[in-house]
């Protein structure tokens, strides 16, 4: 259906408007959000072709995970269970998002080989549809939360409706961190690997297993880990607390400026994405 | 109204991903034809080289050379894949690329789903392109194959649903790679037909090909690429001879 106007696509290596460009493919790019969320669903359905259970396996696995790290380290920490659980259900969950949207991010561009190579599209499609990815993954482990907090009798506090800005948070995260991964480590191939150790890293330091509260006088200089700020901004709402200005403002600040190099980034190096891949 | 206009324009590939060192020294030292040193001392190799050129509305334009000549990486920027590192390209029109029949495609969808999602590719919503399947279906001439997933298709099957989904868009440019020719001689004819019909409306066709008979037959000019670089430019018979 061609339009009334003509597309134009104009390029002048001597003036390459660098910023239009990038602007052009961002604001494509969530327009065709519908295609990323098509890309998306067809990536999980690919993952689960023929398997009895399909997606539900992504919520099996991390209750299978749960009962295990659950009991395990109630006992190695000595805390009460019914403390501990629903707790770690919330952090493992937002953990296995947060860190599964990262590894994705750094296969973002380089998995998409065939499609760029072929045929313009918008490259912010790409980090979209990491984003959709994790997002309908995480959607089936959240009711995961509900189960284990029916089963030890927590009841949600009005402070859960803070964890929709703290998705937000991590969603626009998410999708900055696919552009600025995704072109790096298209460029240098080294950088999955590294990235990988380094959310290993980040798993252990990160207070995911166990509680902030444990580290004494040392606990309000997490949010300097920004994996820390981004997922206590979901966790502790969930959990019945505001979490504090400290999260929220170390959260705000780190995605603003993980958005703000993925920006810099895009806009200069746009144009060699095609060759990198 | 549909154009296409380079000045000077430009293509380098940089051979990331090699051992550099012992790359350079290899052959650099033999040839160094086509593959040079940019001003960040990596090698690269030009693929196009200083093009210009202007295809106006109702050309059919044939793109002949050697394998390795550029052809599909000329489509490809003019596609809007590849941004030049030199010179400047503008097309105006709405551009339909028959490259890779297989790029965008899901191997697990059916043909009509595959037509769906080509639609979202295009930016168009998911009812315009169950309005576009139904066109496609039409077409392709697929039957009952177009609710099998493609992965069951034949290498043939694949080229018309690809066809057909190009051509129904009703691009104002076409960029076609040779492997087309894939379809039996009922869907040559019916595509011929559809490319004749697009033509005339006005549009432009640009075809890599290295089938003489395609070019005489569909071609008005012909552009013969080598080595990166424009070497003739001119009615079919001038560039390839009389038949």
């Amino acid at each position: 259906m061609s339009s009334t106007t003509t597309p134009v696509h104009a390029f002048d290596a001597a003036d390459p408007r660098r910023r239009e460009i990038a602007l052009e493919d961002l604001s494509g790019g969530l327009a065709r959000w519908r295609l990323a969320w098509a890309l998306a669903r067809s990536d999980i359905t690919h993952r689960y072709r023929g398997s009895i259970l399909g997606p539900l396996w992504l919520t099996l696995s991390t209750g299978v995970m749960l009962g295990a790290l659950g009991f395990l380290y109630a006992k190695l920490f000595r805390i009460d269970m019914t403390d501990y659980l629903p707790w770690l259900t919330v952090s493992l969950i937002l953990w296995n998002t947060l860190n599964q949207t990262v590894t994705d991010a750094t296969t973002c561009l380089t998995g998409a080989e065939g499609v760029i190579r072929q045929m313009p599209l918008p490259y912010t499609v790409h980090a979209l549809r990491v984003v959709m990815r994790n997002a309908i993954v995480a959607a089936h482990n959240l009711p995961l939360i509900a189960v284990i907090f029916f089963i030890f009798g927590v009841a949600p506090h009005w402070t859960v409706v803070l964890a929709i800005p703290g998705f937000v948070l991590m969603a626009i995260g998410g999708f900055a961190a696919s552009i600025f991964l995704g072109m790096i480590c298209a460029r240098f191939r080294d950088i999955p690997p590294i990235v990988g150790s380094l959310m290993q890293v980040a798993f252990f330091v990160s207070a995911v297993i166990w509680k902030p509260d444990m580290l004494g006088w040392w606990e309000p200089y997490l949010p300097i880990n920004p994996v820390f700020a981004v997922m206590e901004a979901i966790r502790a709402p969930i959990m019945g607390t505001t979490g504090g200005v400290v999260v929220w403002f170390a959260a705000i600040v780190w995605t603003a400026l993980l958005v703000w190099i993925s920006w810099v980034f895009f806009v200069r190096f746009r144009g060699r994405i095609a060759f990198w891949v | 109204m549909a154009s296409i206009d380079a000045t000077g324009l430009a293509i380098e590939f940089p051979l990331y991903h090699h051992n550099a060192r012992s790359l350079k020294q290899r052959i650099l030292a033999s040839s160094g034809l086509r593959l040079k040193k940019d001003e960040d001392n990596r090698i690269v190799v030009a693929a196009l080289r200083d093009l210009t050129f202007t295809i106006g509305r109702g050309e059919r334009v044939a793109l002949v050379g050697p394998n390795g000549a550029g052809k599909t990486t000329l489509l490809r920027t003019i596609a809007g894949v590849y941004e030049p590192v030199a010179g400047r390209l503008r097309v105006e029109g709405e551009i339909g690329s028959l490259i890779d029949p297989a790029a965008g495609m899901d191997q697990l969808l059916t043909g009509r789903e595959n037509v769906v999602l080509r639609a979202l590719f295009r930016g168009m919503s998911e009812a315009e392109g169950r309005a576009l399947a139904e066109e496609v279906a039409g077409f392709a001439g697929l039957g009952d194959f177009l609710d099998v997933p493609i992965r069951g298709y034949s290498a043939g099957m694949n080229v018309r649903l690809a066809f057909a989904m190009a051509t129904a868009m009703t691009p104002d440019i076409l960029l076609m790679d040779e492997w087309f020719l894939a379809g039996d001689a009922d869907f040559m004819r019916k595509a011929e037909e559809r490319l004749t019909q697009l033509v005339t409306g006005a549009e432009i066709l640009m075809i890599a090909t290295h089938d003489m008979h395609v070019v005489r037959k569909w071609c008005t000019r012909a552009i013969r690429l080598e080595g990166g670089r424009i070497t003739a430019d001119g009615t079919v018979d001038e560039v390839i001879g009389p038949a």
